[in-house]
């Protein structure tokens, strides 16, 4: 890239300026041109985002294009890959074990939704003006989202455990006869579905909470003083005013939990008899890709995995315009 | 909103700007103590795993597996925090997961912040394009990447080495997002100043915006170290080795070995995952805020 190109491509008009300069107060992009060229803004800017762009080039966007390409391909035992076509595509979608972990990381996803409520009634306690102790809360419902998770699966399993677990326990005093759950092909999917929602309410919480600050006090004012209650005041003015965020965190717990992994590997694992009511799609992701080296039949469950949650954030994009107030 | 709201009345609009927002009205005393109960029954459900860990980890074998259970154990053994280091090469994942941790957090706030200034503060041909394709990143679920990372490590000879445990969570679309948000929240006459003083960009970057995103990088260096620290596929996937494994994935194999040893399995869960939950409690300020900014402004 020479100055000459950079200076005939800043010399065009690419942005027009809504406002005349002076004007443009915090707004990087809307800034004034001066007319002449600044001097190596281009040379500099190329510089400055070429490790993350060469990175993620060369780790993620060439990997992304290679692994779309394994996907029509069969992995030979002795390392040889064959051009299939759509064989992968047609064995995946007939394939019962992946149409069982489609409906287990469904399940998986409905229960970790159950969080948002429950975070959004969460934080709008603690945002009750002069409650003590906010900060201690905040950091104990916080401390699954930091907490490895292999930790988190270990203990919840102990805690699960049919025999001496914690859970069946506490169920006895209630006369309630507990199972083994994580080994149960049954239970063993809202298990780790409860342990998902415990472990993701913190987050949630602390973006709810963002949202809720950002509400004017005079529209609680207003109110309370036209006798609206706290409950009438959370569903009049706390719940339609925090639709966007709500929108963003159903939006990425669909994507993410859609994408789970480490609870069922850690909590059941290869080995469990739950396993074929348990496994998600990553799981068995993981299992023909890099454990049996089935990688182009495992490039193709990512695949179909990427076209489901693109439909997915789709069409909650779609249907937010239904619920989402935007201010 | 703040926007909606000044239309609709001048006061409300101030009171958006000067701050005082989001606080519904002062509870009555009994309405305290309903809030409180709740919160605190809640606050219980959350402890009660960790509380457990703890006092297993302190248990013998019998205790541990006792029914009904017993919530004290008779004495406390930390023999079992020693045993995790005979079961496992406990100390060397230790220290993989230090440099891992340290080299993706390292990469990520120097490469995100670059990149983030760049796109929010410099103009350049296709800077458009370049940070769509980043931002298509974003949206790319990482399995995507798996099988094909794992091929580069293989040709790289990197498998079974710390280098490819860090090596892709050093540049992240994510980390340029969250800094270039924190860059364009800062005001256009700050470069104009240095500008006019003779600065070139990198100036700009590295002596103007950089102090002032301070909080905007610790921010992201907390929430990459946490993410590193607790990552768990790649590792799987990269490393069989034990003596190459993080935590993370060491654990996962320790649960393999001594399937029922649950005191010894809670003390190594307990000692793998202290150092995020201190570097939490000490930085909760700036995780809380980075992960609000992320979702908030974006």
């Amino acid at each position: 890239m020479t100055e000459q190109t950079i200076a005939t491509t800043e010399r065009r008009p690419a942005r027009p300026s809504p406002r005349p300069s002076g004007s443009t107060a915090g707004r990087a992009r809307t800034r004034p041109k001066t007319g002449n060229l600044r001097k190596g803004e281009a040379f500099w800017g190329y510089l400055l985002i070429a490790p993350t762009a060469i990175g993620l080039l060369t780790l993620s966007i060439w990997p992304a294009i290679q692994t779309f390409s394994f996907s029509f391909t069969t992995w030979g035992s002795f390392g040889g890959h064959t051009f299939t076509g759509l064989d992968n595509y047609v064995a995946v979608l007939q394939d019962p074990e992946f149409g069982q972990a489609l409906i287990n990381t469904f399940l998986f996803t409905g229960m970790t939704l159950i969080s948002v409520p429950l975070a959004i009634g969460l934080a709008a306690l603690l945002n009750r003006r002069g409650l003590r102790g906010v900060g201690v809360y905040r950091t104990l419902y916080f401390l699954p989202v930091v907490t490895l998770p292999a930790a988190i699966a270990l203990v919840w399993k102990l805690l699960y455990n049919g025999d001496f677990g914690l859970v069946n326990w506490f169920l006895g005093i209630f006369g309630v006869h507990g199972v083994s759950w994580l080994a149960n092909g049954s239970t063993a999917i809202y298990a780790i579905g409860i342990v998902s929602i415990w472990s993701s309410i913190g987050y949630n919480m602390v973006l709810f909470l963002a949202g809720m600050q950002a509400i004017p006090a005079e529209y609680y004012e207003a109110a309370s003083i036209d006798g609206a209650g706290p409950l009438r005041q959370f569903f009049r003015i706390t719940v339609p005013l925090i639709t966007p965020t709500t929108f963003f965190v159903a939006v990425i717990t669909v994507i993410n939990s859609l994408q789970a992994f480490d609870l069922v590997y850690l909590m059941v694992g290869p080995t469990s008899p739950a396993i074929q009511n348990a496994e998600t799609v990553v799981y068995l992701f993981y299992q023909k890709g890099i454990i049996q080296g089935q990688g182009g039949y495992a490039a193709a469950i990512v695949f179909v995995l990427l076209l489901i949650i693109l439909v997915l954030t789709l069409f909650q994009f779609r249907f937010q315009k239904r619920w989402v107030h935007y201010g | 909103m703040a926007d909606t709201a000044s239309l609709r009345s001048p006061r409300a609009g101030r009171a958006a700007r000067s701050g005082r927002t989001g606080r519904p009205a002062q509870t009555s005393r009994s309405g305290s103590v309903v809030v409180h109960t709740i919160l605190i029954v809640g606050a219980v459900v959350m402890v009660v795993p960790f509380f457990w860990e703890l006092m297993t980890s302190l248990k013998t074998f019998a205790e541990s597996t006792a029914v009904p259970p017993k919530v004290f154990p008779a004495q406390a053994q930390w023999v079992n925090f020693s045993s995790v280091f005979a079961a496992l090469p406990f100390g060397t994942q230790f220290v993989n997961t230090v440099i891992m941790t340290v080299a993706r957090t390292a990469g990520q706030v120097l490469f995100c912040s670059a990149a983030g200034f760049a796109f929010a503060r410099l103009r350049f041909p296709g800077r458009e394009v370049i940070f769509v394709l980043f931002l298509s990143v974003l949206m790319i679920p990482s399995q995507l990447f798996l099988l094909s990372q794992y091929e580069i490590m293989q040709g790289l000879g990197l498998l079974n080495t710390i280098t490819a445990l860090a090596l892709p969570g050093v540049f992240s679309a994510f980390g340029t997002f969250l800094m270039r948000q924190f860059f364009l929240q800062l005001p256009a006459e700050l470069d104009e100043a240095a500008r006019l003083d003779g600065a070139n960009p990198f100036q700009i970057y590295w002596r103007v915006m950089l102090p002032l995103a301070r909080n905007g990088m610790l921010a992201l260096g907390i929430l990459t170290a946490i993410w590193s620290w607790n990552d768990l596929l790649w590792p799987l996937v990269v490393n069989n080795d034990p003596e190459k494994m993080p935590l993370s994935a060491g654990l996962a194999t320790l649960q393999g070995q001594f399937l029922t040893n649950y005191p010894v399995l809670m003390a190594g869960s307990i000692l793998a995952s202290v150092p995020m939950i201190a570097l939490f409690v000490i930085f909760q300020r700036n995780m809380v805020e980075g992960i609000a900014s992320s979702g908030i402004k974006g």
